[in-house]
Formats: structure tokens, sequence, C-alpha cells
């Protein structure tokens, strides 16, 4: 195990995937736990695919996929959130409309411009080449942002997904920070999109937390198991995809969904008990 | 000064007045139980108070040094995910945000305003408790004690009582009126139940898409609504 992973790090790619995988896994479970609590697990996949329409548009037109993608996927998230709230159409609706939309319009632009090359397939199903080196520099500048932001802003983060009627009668804008929540969401689901896919990014988002839910029975332990189980299984599934030779992705989400069905069994065990 | 004055208040909804000609006002250490059928206005007129409703026409000027933030509220039960993970003292402490002003983390005085209100509701021993498996009434507690962090001066109860069983809901009015009394907190508690408002209250706010009465609870029970209304039994 040792030997494998030092040969995996003798690669410059790999060491680069790795250090940003382990950042943005932070981000995923951190957001997630609020994310699936307030019933938004479904806005990590809609974004997903706003992402993946950005990043067909930025290769079509020759421009640095990260700098694109961010800014849109920041605007769907912005807009996901005031539908949501407006609620003239259902949340889960107005998701699977953008979703879909947005996924429409990035395969018609592939199929005009390049055709199904391999970089798109790598923003389907992830890859650890896709990552250039000033894509992880930006990535673990965003990624150390977004923890940051998290941690400072605990506390509130806290009481408006426990409760926000309450937050907001004594005074703190629950708006506010359903807004960063979707904000931090975007940037997290945009930078996991190169290692996941787009098709696979939501799942980093949601497993870390209800993983820790079956088994921890207060917000703090949820939050910090989460992100224990999250970087535990992405470097499990990085070992998994390298000696295999499976898509990144994929291996990861393979790692959540066992030690997901660890977890339930451990709390059905501990419910009998 | 008056803690709370209500003039000329109304409420609509997308230009519909569901509320109107609401004055009153409390002094502080007033217990006022708004009352009234389904519908009349009380959940609007408590969402006006908080600052989440914007009246259509009158005003609500709060004085005696008391602030918009300073309102301690317990929801009406409201409907959480089943296995929401929150301990009691990480929701009780969720009081304490609106004292926070600029700061990012609770400090000492937080966690010991917290403790103290756990301790005073007696729900100390079970600070560590997943919030969602305890009972009714010891979830009840929980949310008055966070209502009591974020105040000390004017707590909004809306139906605290809603489910849960004669002994708690003898146990959570007492303590109300314990917290009333011994704080001088005012109080203002929408209630279903008019026997036990009539009991506890020094004041009475009845509605019906607009103010039927208001007045102390002794003049209440002279009046011909409270006849009819208590005489009927529960509203």
């Amino acid at each position: 195990m040792i030997e494998l992973i030092r040969e995996m790090f003798s690669y410059h790619f790999m060491t680069r995937a790795i250090i940003v995988g382990v950042l943005v896994s932070l981000c995923a479970a951190l957001l997630g736990v609020s994310l699936v609590l307030k019933r938004y697990s479904m806005i990590g996949d809609g974004l997903s695919h706003v992402g993946f329409g950005a990043l067909a548009i930025a290769a079509a037109v020759n421009v640095a996929p990260l700098a694109l993608a961010v800014p849109v996927v920041v605007a769907a998230a912005f807009l996901l959130l005031r539908i949501t709230q407006s609620s003239r159409i259902k949340g889960d609706a107005a998701i699977a409309l953008i979703s879909s939309s947005a996924l429409a319009v990035g395969v018609a632009v592939i199929s005009m411009t390049t055709g199904m090359n391999t970089d798109v397939s790598n923003y389907m199903f992830g890859s650890i080449l896709s990552l250039s080196r000033a894509d992880a520099v930006l990535s673990v500048a965003l990624s150390a942002t977004v923890l940051l932001m998290f941690v400072l802003l605990y506390p509130r983060i806290f009481a408006v997904t426990f409760d926000e009627t309450f937050a907001k009668a004594t005074g703190t804008s629950a708006e506010r920070y359903n807004t960063i929540i979707a904000v931090l969401t975007a940037v997290t689901v945009v930078l996991g999109m190169r290692m996941m896919g787009a098709l696979l990014i939501s799942s980093l988002i949601i497993f870390p937390a209800l993983t820790s839910m079956r088994l921890c029975r207060s917000f703090k332990s949820v939050v910090v198991c989460s992100a224990i189980i999250s970087v535990v299984c992405f470097v499990l599934g990085m070992a998994v995809s390298y000696m295999f030779e499976l898509p990144s992705g994929a291996s990861v989400v393979i790692i959540n969904i066992a030690v997901f069905l660890l977890f339930s069994i451990a709390s059905l065990l501990k419910r009998r008990a | 000064m008056a803690q709370i004055t209500c003039k000329d208040l109304s409420f609509a909804y997308e230009g519909e007045t569901v509320l109107s000609g609401i004055n009153f006002s409390i002094d502080a250490g007033s217990y006022l139980c708004i009352v009234g059928k389904n519908g009349s206005g009380k959940s609007t007129l408590m969402k006006g108070l908080l600052g989440l409703k914007k009246p259509s026409s009158g005003s609500i000027t709060l004085g005696d040094g008391l602030k918009q933030t300073e309102i301690g509220y317990l929801p009406q039960q409201t409907q959480l995910q089943r296995d929401f993970p929150a301990s009691v003292y990480e929701v009780v402490l969720s009081g304490r945000l609106n004292s926070m002003g600029g700061r990012l983390f609770y400090n000492a005085e937080d966690k010991k305003a917290a403790q103290e209100n756990m301790e005073r509701l007696g729900i100390e021993d079970i600070k560590d408790r997943c919030y969602m498996e305890l009972s009714g009434g010891q979830q009840q507690r929980v949310l008055l004690a966070r209502a009591m962090c974020a105040t000390k001066k004017l707590l909004l109860l809306d139906e605290p009582v809603t489910g849960l069983d004669p002994v708690a809901t003898n146990e959570m009015y007492n303590l109300i009126k314990l917290i009333n009394l011994c704080d001088n907190t005012s109080v203002i508690m929408i209630s279903h139940d008019i026997h036990e408002a009539v009991r506890y209250a020094t004041h009475i706010l009845h509605l019906g898409n607009r103010q039927l009465f208001f007045g102390t609870t002794a003049q209440y029970r002279e009046s011909d609504l409270a006849r009819r209304f208590v005489g009927g039994g529960r509203a």
C-alpha cells in the first residue's frame, strides 16, 4: 500500500490532482451537510449540468475553461435560488429545467464545433489528466476561499440551516447566507467537475453528509465526520483508480457507496443494541 | 414608555386586507395573549411584530430601549427533516446569534448564557442529546431556551403547547409565567386555549380580522365577547 502511494506521488500530475482533489472534496463535504439538510441536494446536480454547458462553450470559443465556467455557474446558482424562493415553478422542476437546457446547449455546441472528443468525455466523466497547472493553482485558491468562508460563517450557516424563520426573526439575513451557500456550492461544483465529471460531482456533495448522518447526532460531528469521510474516500478512490486503471470519478463514487453501506449497517446494529 | 406600540396597523396579502384596525401597546413585564379563530390574523400580526412582514398601513413602534433584534421567538412547530442532526446545546446556543454583531464565533459569554438557560429550563442533563430524538415537551423547552438566549426583554411565542400532553402543557405554561415574573420579560403568546390564556395573561388581544378586544384580562372576563367565546369552549 505504502509502495503504491509512493509510486502514485512520483507522478507530478498525480500529486497535483490529489492536492486539488482533497481540497475540493473537503469543500463539497462541508457544504453538502447544509445542502442535504436544506433539501437542496439536487442543486449540485443541476449546477454541474450548467457547468458542462459552460465548459463546452469555453472549448468552442477557446477560452480558459474555468474562467468561463465559474461565473456562469455562479449566475445559475443565483437564478435557481430565486426561482426556488418565488415558487412559481417548484424547486425540483426548476432545477430539471435549467440542467437539461444547459446540457442540450452544451451538446449542440460540441457537435457544431469539435464533435465528441476526449475533452468532452473528460468533462462528462472526469479525468485527473485534464488538470493543467494554471487550473490547479486557481482550484487551490478558490477551494481555500470556500473552506475559509465556511469556517468563518459556521455559526450562521448552522442557524440558517436549522431554522430559517428563527434566524430571520432575530435579525439574521437568511437570504444572504442562502446566497453565500449557493455561490460556494457553484464554485465547488465547477472545480470538482474536472476530477469527478459533470455526471458524478453531486455525489461528492451528498454522499459524505448522508453517510455521517447515519451515525452522528450533532451538527458539528456530522460536519467533521463528513470532512474526514470525504477526504479518505477520495484518496482511496484515487488509489483504486490508479491500480485498476478506472476513471477517477467513478472510483471515488464507488468507494463512497461502500462507506455509506458500512455506516448504514453500523447504524442498524447500533439501533438493535 | 411602552415596549411595543401598534397604531392603526393593517396587513394585506396581495392587496387583500387580512387584518386591520390594530391599536394596542404593551409595557415591560406584560403577558399578552392573542386569541381568535383560525385565520383571524394572529400569525400575521406575529410576523409583523417580528419584522418578517411589512404592514400595509399604520406603524409598529418599539420603545423602552427594545431593539428589533432583541425579540426572542418560539416558532410554531416547524417541519424539520426527521433525522436533522443537531444537539440540544447547538440549538440553544444558536439563539445568541443576534447578540454577536460583527463577531464570527460565539464567545465565553454566549456559552455561559446558553448554559444558564438550559439549567433554568431543566434541560442541562440532555444537552448532548439529538434534538430530533426528544419528546415534544423537551423540544419545546429547548426552543424556549433558545428564545431566552436571544432576549431578556420580550418573548414572542406562537402556540407553544400545540401537540403536548396535558402534563407537558402545564409545565410549559408554568415555565413561561415564571420567566415572565422573575425576569420581568414581556410575553406575547398566540394561544388556541382561551381558558389557559385567561388564567395566565395580564392582557388579552382578541382578533377576528380586525381588533375585537384589547384590554386587561379582568376587563376581558366581563366582556360579552369573552362570555360567548369562553362559553363556547375552545377557540
